[in-house]
């Protein structure tokens, strides 16, 4: 890289992928040749960069330069005046939302400031599909120290010291998992790589695989020397070309090289991994239901025990790792236990990743220290609420999450705060909500989402969460009552203590954690017929304004279903409980006379009308 | 491989349900070199049944969809019964058993969408198009689908159509998408 005066970097992530950034490429490119420069300014194609908000991204090196929303029209700017002048373009700057000032440096930028990037650490940095860039970030230096200088029990107590949990969800201590996988001998085993990230809204998988793919692959070779496997394999959504593509580059760049295939590093030691693809079932993400995907069969789950480590891919002890834990362990080793449980809580070491996204200005992936508090990651990282609007809840964990409020905004985030708080860190979707959501319908949302995935296995996740969803849509159309209420929670526990696996055991959460946290709006659902933030289609009431109404029997004429009365040059009214909400009195009407309100209409309706 | 297939009758009545519902046609016969096709495609997986879901995945690539006729073949390759590969197709919302539109349309309708007004689009696609998810235009043109967040949330809310993505669509530029492949 030492020749180039400068780089850009330009970010190939799916976000910005979809917002044209590979035209931003090819034109930065185009304009470096037409210029003749191209042996002073490399451009690359880079792993996210988080900040997908803004993409595409094009970073500029040495000066950190971060340019946002780049437009392929921008290319010939760029090159003309900041890579030949010297001279930034201010337009396409970061405009700081509080000073309103441009930022010219990226680790100016809030949105960075706060983050700790472990197992992002090359993503928006190098170009994923060249593995000698890699390299040069000391890629593969791990596996090296590991299988030429350390026994695997060496190795594994280092992980065990390093305090690092699985990143999927649980959060079971991942040098323990590699230690049981270790002792129980077989004649083969195998290493597996969950990159089945099933959970709307998480996308920290994806773009590690896709900026960093050689950082998965090195950390399960040294998972397969620690347990004594040969095989790796990765599971991963159909869902995710971009990822599989990456990954189907760099394992055949490692295998070139020596560093995944027979004998690597000259020791004895032989590793090679291959792809899985999923497609489509939110539950293969549990353990046992991905190993009987991998098998080709139905992604059903089974019962534990017994373990994978100790019967899973076909029969044999099985070590199953999420990608973002798996991307930790290189640093780990190299850096050492001491260095990365220094980082985080008491029980909950090193960073997580997020994937911000929903009601909140800076959409994006971040990277930050455990025990960081809410409020920092949704006003100081997050810049806060889109529209200043009023923060609701941020809904954690997916569909197995819950949702966490205001007062919960300074409790340092881990593993064990987030489950106190009804929550869970699942694999770190964060959806922000705000005051025009609606706690019951979001609840319902993710209800949908369960009844869709369950597998069908046992009877409470398949006939409960079906019934749960049921309930949930009664409410909604203002139909429920008040043992509904009182069902709800009932059902919901039944469902959590009856249910053979992870997805049945979690799904009734987002309904617990709204009822704890929201238990008024549903009430209001229930007995005042009321959605206050107007999202519930059925809890919305068209009236008629006495002065507005001129009495032209327009809108009499257009409802369907006669809900409305009046005799000419008279005000009209609408019978609430004749009316279907179907809004064509309100499109006919001339005056503006009719409004819609998100509250029953109670004064109104005491009022007699012919 | 013209053998008689043996289904169960709820797949018949649904076959015959997919038959009957409006512009969407089943293919019955399938040609000997589509046969040839899948006998290859299982071939390069050595006919290993723990490779189904490879199996299917290239044979979806291939045809689109994954119909009885296109299943019993992949089944009697890899020795499997049909009703364990049917079984499979049925499981994954990845695989499909109606063909697609020409214009596949996809909207997202994780999490992050959602509450940016995924359900909203959603709905103008179906008022424009006039189908229902799942369903294809009676002129094979367009077909609505939802799937689940394909990871551009900072785009929410997103919608493809085929491989190209949309993003941040509103309601009111749903008819604009559509008039792009208007012919």
């Amino acid at each position: 890289m030492s020749q180039y005066k400068m780089h850009l970097l330009v970010c190939a992530g799916t976000g910005c992928h979809s917002s044209q950034s590979d035209l931003v490429y090819e034109m930065l490119r185009d304009e470096v040749d037409r210029k003749r420069l191209e042996e002073e300014v490399q451009i690359i194609r880079t792993g996210c960069f988080g900040f997908c908000e803004k993409g595409p991204i094009v970073k500029v090196l040495p000066d950190n330069t971060f340019y946002t929303l780049v437009k392929p029209s921008d290319a010939r700017e760029i090159i003309d005046e900041h890579v030949i002048k010297g001279r930034r373009v201010e337009r396409l700057l970061y405009l700081d939302p509080e000073t309103e000032e441009h930022v010219l440096d990226s680790k100016h930028m809030g949105f960075y400031k706060k983050q700790l990037r472990i197992a992002l650490r090359n993503c928006g940095t190098i170009d994923p599909e060249n593995i000698d860039e890699s390299i040069a970030r000391n890629a593969y230096q791990a596996l090296g120290k590991a299988i030429t200088e350390m026994s695997p029990q060496e190795t594994i107590d280092l992980i065990k010291r390093s305090g690092l949990r699985g990143r999927g969800g649980a959060g079971f201590p991942t040098g323990l998992k590699w230690e049981i996988a270790s002792r129980n001998q077989a004649n083969q085993k195998y290493v597996v790589c969950n990159a089945d990230e099933g959970d709307p809204g998480a996308f920290m998988d994806r773009s590690i695989l896709e900026g960093d793919p050689h950082s998965v692959l090195e950390a399960m070779a040294i998972c397969g020397y620690c347990i004594g496997a040969t095989k790796g394999l990765i599971y991963i959504r159909a869902e995710y070309p971009l990822a599989i593509r990456r990954l189907k580059v760099a394992i055949a760049q490692a295998r070139e090289y020596g560093l995944l295939g027979e004998q690597i590093f000259g020791t004895s030691f032989s590793f090679d991994i291959s792809l899985k693809y999923g497609a489509g079932a939110f539950v293969c993400g549990e353990e046992t239901a991905l190993i009987h995907s991998m098998e080709g069969k139905r992604g059903e789950p089974a019962n534990k025990p017994p373990f994978p480590a100790q019967s899973g891919y076909l029969g044999k002890p099985t070590n199953v790792n999420n990608v973002e834990t798996l991307a930790n362990i290189p640093v780990i080793i190299m850096k050492g236990a001491e260095w990365f449980s220094a980082i985080g809580t008491e029980k909950s070491k090193g960073t997580k990743v997020f994937a911000l996204a929903g009601k909140i200005n800076n959409v994006g992936l971040i990277e930050v220290p455990m025990g960081i508090t809410l409020r920092e990651i949704i006003y100081e990282i997050g810049g806060g609420i889109k529209h200043n609007k009023k923060f609701k809840a941020v809904q954690t964990g997916g569909p197995s999450g819950g949702c966490l409020t205001e007062k919960h905004l300074d409790t340092p985030i881990d593993y064990e705060s987030l489950t106190a708080a009804g929550s869970m860190m699942g694999s770190g979707g964060m959806i922000v909500l705000d005051e025009d959501d609606c706690m019951v319908s979001v609840a319902k949302f993710y209800l949908d989402f369960i009844v869709g995935e369950s597998c069908g296995r046992c009877a409470p996740c398949r006939i409960g969460n079906k019934r749960l969803y049921e309930t949930l849509e009664r409410i909604c159309d203002g139909k429920g009552t008040a043992e509904d209420l009182e069902k709800l929670n009932n059902l919901s526990n039944v469902i959590k203590d009856t249910s053979l696996c992870g997805l049945g055991q979690t799904s009734p959460n987002p309904v617990l954690s709204t009822l704890n946290n929201f238990y008024e709006e549903y009430k209001e659902h229930v007995f005042d017929k009321k959605c206050r933030s107007g999202k519930c289609q059925n809890l919305l009431y068209y009236v008629i304004d006495d002065e507005d109404c001129v009495g032209c029997m327009a809108c009499v004429r257009v409802c369907p279903v006669n809900a409305i009365t009046g005799a000419k040059k008279q005000t009209h009214y609408i019978h609430q409980d004749k009316c279907i909400k179907c809004g064509a009195c309100m499109e006919k009407c001339q005056f503006d006379a009719i409004s819609l309100l998100n509250d029953y209409p109670r004064a109104a309706s005491t009022q007699v009308h012919a | 491989m013209n053998q008689k297939i043996n289904l169960a009758p709820e797949v018949l009545a649904y076959m015959e349900k997919l038959n009957g519902s409006d512009g969407v046609e089943v293919v019955v016969n399938l040609p000997k070199e589509k046969v040839e096709q899948i006998n290859e495609i299982c071939n390069s997986f050595d006919n290993d049944p723990q490779e189904l879901i490879n199996v299917l995945h290239e044979t979806q690539h291939l045809f689109g969809y994954l119909p009885a006729e296109v299943q019993d073949v992949i089944a009697h390759n890899l020795h499997l019964p049909v009703a364990h590969v049917y079984g499979v197709v049925t499981f994954y919302s990845y695989f499909t058993m109606l063909p697609k539109g020409e214009h596949p349309i996809s909207v997202c309708t994780g999490t992050a969408c959602y509450v940016r007004g995924a359900e909203k689009v959603l709905e103008e696609f179906k008022k424009e198009l006039n189908i229902k998810v799942g369903e294809t235009t009676p002129d094979g043109r367009f077909s609505i689908n939802c799937l689940r967040c394909v990871g551009a949330c900072g785009l929410a809310p997103v919608v493809l159509v085929g491989e190209k993505v949309y993003g941040r669509v509103s309601p009111d530029g749903v008819k604009a998408i559509l008039a792009e492949y208007d012919k």
